[in-house]
């Protein structure tokens, strides 16, 4: 219950918030004429502010921050590891290099989005194959391992761009892309991503009871009556689809994914059912935090990707230091 | 209010290098130019009419030396497509793509640079203590001659004089300079006669979706207050791109909104978002040429001067310093000739006017 009356006062702030100057007063005229349906004698650019570029980029913010959160949660669980985060099967380097060429190629900037949705998805889908493959060893390592060799792979394929990219053009593009932000997100871009991004939550939200017997050997929950490879499959597919919808939308955004589900747990503990919740609450909350603080802090627009992490990691420290028992 | 936002953000900045301590350092008036031209040179430089290769560095050199001695370019540092090299003249369109050795990652081994066996190695554009030290590392592993020109618009004119005498080709570094202190003179009568306040706020997009643009002092909107405009985000302080939200433009409203991006500008004549923004209101919209270089940037070199009279049409249209010139079309037809030794058709020329 706090939880939620903490996210809505971070909603509030962020609505609130931003270079556009707009007077708590001018915001409420703008909230009550939308709701009773009146005009509300406002200047065409305040409600052009408030609902087609904060309202977009606030819910945008929610959304991703949910996604990164709950895929990191789900993957830890998954693999049994507190080292692990959203972009260990390689969404974020697809994403990333899919971005990169439509940069390179000179393609608009819907073609990027859709190309870095893409890419992530094809980076999964090629770990899963690779996994698929070896036999002999355990699943969840080969899963990783091959997450970690074609995230290298599609590394050195942006890398790659970066080099042949012109550098007075293509460059920073591909350079604040990969810094990740929400200041470009449109609502059309939102209605575009939000589907996908639902779509990878929900089955999360759904299969919230059975994540926890991951954590025991395959065998046991097998004798159970859990598929364990099924349930894997599913669980990768939902994360997969979440983080690559964000992704597409945001730019690369580290620490959340990794972060967030560390706090939860040392709020709620390991249940996933009470994992996954408080994850996607916090999640959502700390992205809209930090984008308000992005878009407040300095006279420019900070890049998300960089204040996360400088946010997210020393709290991370400090949480871990007094907290002993997580992780 | 002010204070608290002052606190808040000094220490985010702190740790942010390319924000650094220099935001909100006041107004953004062109540097007055006081450096020389060469900033730098390393080994021995050839005599003059020993100059027979040259290798050029980076874009702007490139440029550079293929205005002023096509014959003695070994290369291009950047990658040219079919569309940029139909604007070029056949012996500039033939050249292959040799890499660049300075700036964001070299891309050409300087084992391959001594295959090439220039005379000289040439850099020019910015040219801060990386790029000197750069230029003496490459120097003094290889033997070669290096020499850095500084490139700011308003050093063209001595640049081209002074390369032009270090190629040997002083008489054509003559010429384009006299064409260069032609943009930069014109350029100068329009901001002595258009006072600060009369000059339109102009938001310089960049990228696809136009959200990247240059602080004030960035190289790459060095034309905007040189062609007597305001850039908008000069307000955001001093330093180079950045990258903004669309609440922050409608903040800003500008007048003029210029990019060198065609998509972006077709995106915004028609988006919804972007209909609140004076500049689209009032059809202010412009897409300068970028074909075989940037008319505004991309890269910052010689190929600007072009764009200076393009954009002073576009800010100041009907100005009686413009008046009085040779038509748009005709300038750029002679400067196309002069510089790239290209003869543009007439279909060429309408694509690079079609705005």
């Amino acid at each position: 219950m706090l939880a939620l009356a903490l996210l809505a006062a971070v909603v509030l702030l962020a609505f609130g918030a931003g270079k556009f100057s707009i007077s708590p007063a001018e915001l409420w005229r703008a909230v009550a004429a939308r709701l009773t349906g009146a005009p509300s004698g406002l200047p065409a650019a305040v409600e052009t502010v408030v609902w087609r570029i904060r309202l977009p980029r606030v819910a945008a913010g929610l959304l991703v921050g949910m996604a990164l959160a709950a895929a990191g949660a789900a993957y830890q669980g998954m693999f049994r590891n507190p080292l692990v985060s959203p972009d260990i099967l390689g969404v974020s380097a697809g994403a990333g290099l899919g971005a990169a060429a439509a940069i390179y190629l000179g393609l608009p900037i819907a073609a990027v989005q859709a190309l870095a949705f893409l890419g992530g998805l094809l980076a999964v889908g090629a770990v899963l194959a690779v996994a698929g493959l070896v036999r002999r060893h355990d699943p969840v390592l080969v899963l990783v391992l091959a997450g970690v060799a074609v995230g290298a792979l599609l590394g050195a394929g942006i890398s790659l761009i970066k080099i042949l990219a012109d550098p007075t053009t293509q460059l920073p593009s591909i350079t604040f892309w990969l810094l990740g932000g929400l200041n470009a997100v449109t609502p059309a871009d939102l209605a575009a991503t939000a589907p996908a991004l639902l779509a990878g939550l929900v089955p999360l939200a759904l299969l919230r009871w059975r994540v926890n017997l991951l954590s025991l050997p395959d065998e046991e929950a097998l004798a159970l009556g859990v598929s364990v490879a099924r349930l894997r499959l599913v669980l990768v597919a939902a994360a997969t689809l979440a983080t690559a919808a964000a992704v597409s939308l945001t730019g690369i955004i580290g620490w959340v994914g990794l972060v967030v589900p560390h706090v939860a747990r040392l709020l709620v503990g390991p249940q996933f059912s009470r994992l996954l919740p408080a994850s996607l609450l916090l999640g959502g909350g700390f992205l809209v935090a930090t984008d308000t603080l992005a878009r407040t802090a300095a006279s420019i627009e900070l890049p998300l990707g960089i204040l996360t992490a400088l946010v997210g990691a020393p709290f991370f420290l400090v949480l871990l230091a007094r907290g002993g028992r997580g992780a | 209010m002010m204070r608290r936002r002052h606190c808040l953000q000094l220490p985010l900045q702190l740790p942010l290098l390319w924000a650094a301590a220099r935001v909100r350092a006041g107004t953004a008036q062109p540097a007055p130019v006081a450096q020389p031209v060469v900033v730098a040179q390393f080994g021995t430089l050839p005599a003059p009419a020993q100059v027979r290769r040259v290798f050029a560095a980076g874009p702007p050199a490139g440029v550079l030396v293929a205005a002023l001695a096509p014959d003695k370019l070994i290369g291009w540092p950047q990658t040219l497509d079919e569309d940029a090299r139909a604007f070029l003249g056949p012996r500039l369109a033939a050249l292959a793509h040799t890499g660049r050795l300075s700036g964001r990652g070299s891309t050409a081994p300087l084992e391959s640079l001594l295959q090439h066996a220039p005379d000289l190695v040439l850099d020019a554009g910015t040219a801060d203590a990386t790029y000197v030290s750069g230029m003496r590392r490459v120097s003094a592993q290889t033997g070669l001659a290096t020499v850095l020109i500084q490139g700011r618009i308003a050093d063209h004119a001595a640049q081209l004089r002074e390369v032009g005498r270090l190629l040997g080709v002083a008489e054509r570094g003559e010429q384009l300079a006299a064409e260069a202190q032609a943009a930069i003179d014109l350029a100068a009568r329009l901001r002595a006669s258009v006072p600060q306040a009369l000059r339109p706020r102009v938001y310089y997009g960049r990228g696809a979706d136009g959200l990247e643009t240059g602080l004030a002092g960035s190289i790459n909107l060095e034309l905007l207050e040189f062609c007597a405009g305001r850039n908008v985000a000069a307000d955001a302080g001093r330093g180079s791109l950045t990258r903004v939200s669309l609440e922050q433009l409608l903040a800003w409203n500008p007048e003029v909104i210029v990019t060198q991006d065609a998509a972006f500008a077709r995106r915004v004549r028609s988006d919804p978002l972007w209909r609140s923004v004076a500049a689209v209101q009032t059809g202010r919209v412009h897409c300068a040429p970028a074909l075989p270089f940037g008319w505004l940037d991309g890269p910052p070199g010689v190929n600007r001067l072009i764009g200076v009279r393009w954009l002073l049409e576009r800010l100041h249209g009907g100005h009686a310093a413009l008046r009085a010139l040779e038509p748009l079309p005709q300038a750029v037809r002679r400067f196309y000739q002069l510089f790239y030794g290209a003869e543009l058709s007439a279909q060429q020329l309408r694509r690079l006017l079609e705005d």
